[in-house]
């Protein structure tokens, strides 16, 4: 799954896009690990605009971003959710955990 | 009661298959002209069911999964997955939000998701046999659409 980063003072957004499902949440995963490791944002703003699809796999994956900011004080911010994916993560109760704009 | 229209397909569990099922059950699901928050639901719960059977019912090994489709008076559809599976040992367990034996890669949400978007949820499992989920949704009239 292609995701662009870019960042401005302390923020960080990624930008996803495509379906996340199982298939590919495995490998997204892994560049979300990666980019964090790297560049330790103390804010992550997750843009999920151009997401056509997302399933509870979707889920896992930014329940492991939220774990992985966690480690070193970071905060998380899931923005420009579309309606398919909104209605998943309100299904979930996910708004409890994870701020969702 | 009789279905007025079926289809089936068996597939392979191999995760590439996940849009396959729910492009096929979208497929199905259109000859009654949902909406496409309707259509989003169908597509979401499919997605669960089938990556349950992949994740769950296949751990070490590939495996078949068949995904039933009908359809029933009154615009009713019927979703079923089947597979061949290990079985799931306790199904309320299983169906508990946040409950996974999947690890950090799964979020636990899977039946919980499905029970949302659907109006009916069934699972039945055998430890050893496998495991069948049969999900129903009923496409509200439109006006001026007739099915």
């Amino acid at each position: 799954m292609p995701i662009t980063v870019t960042s401005r003072d302390s923020e960080l957004t990624i930008a996803l896009s495509g379906e996340i499902d199982h298939h590919a949440a495995r490998e997204l995963m892994a560049q979300l690990d990666q980019t964090v490791a790297e560049r330790l944002p103390a804010h992550l703003v997750l843009d999920l605009s151009g997401v056509t699809f997302m399933d509870s796999s979707g889920i896992a994956v930014l329940l492991r971003a939220r774990r992985q900011l966690g480690h070193n004080g970071g905060v998380l911010r899931v923005a420009n959710i579309p309606a398919q994916a909104r209605r998943v993560l309100d299904a979930a109760g996910i708004g409890r955990l994870i701020s969702l704009e | 009661m009789k279905a007025m229209d079926q289809a089936s397909i068996t597939f392979t569990s191999r995760s590439a298959n996940e849009g396959f099922a729910r492009a096929c059950a979208a497929c199905f699901a259109a000859q009654l002209d949902p909406t496409l928050d309707e259509v989003a639901d169908i597509k979401t719960a499919v997605s669960e069911a089938v990556t349950n059977a992949i994740v769950h019912a296949y751990p070490d090994c590939l495996g078949k999964i068949t995904l039933r489709l009908r359809l029933f008076e009154g615009g009713v559809l019927e979703f079923q997955v089947r597979d061949s599976g290990v079985g799931i040992p306790d199904v309320d367990q299983a169906r508990t939000p946040l409950f996974t034996t999947g690890g950090e890669e799964r979020s636990g949400m899977g039946f919980t998701i499905m029970e949302s978007f659907m109006d009916g949820l069934k699972v039945r499992s055998q430890p050893g046999k496998g495991t069948v989920v049969t999900m129903r949704k009923r496409i509200a009239r439109r006006a001026g659409v007739s099915k």
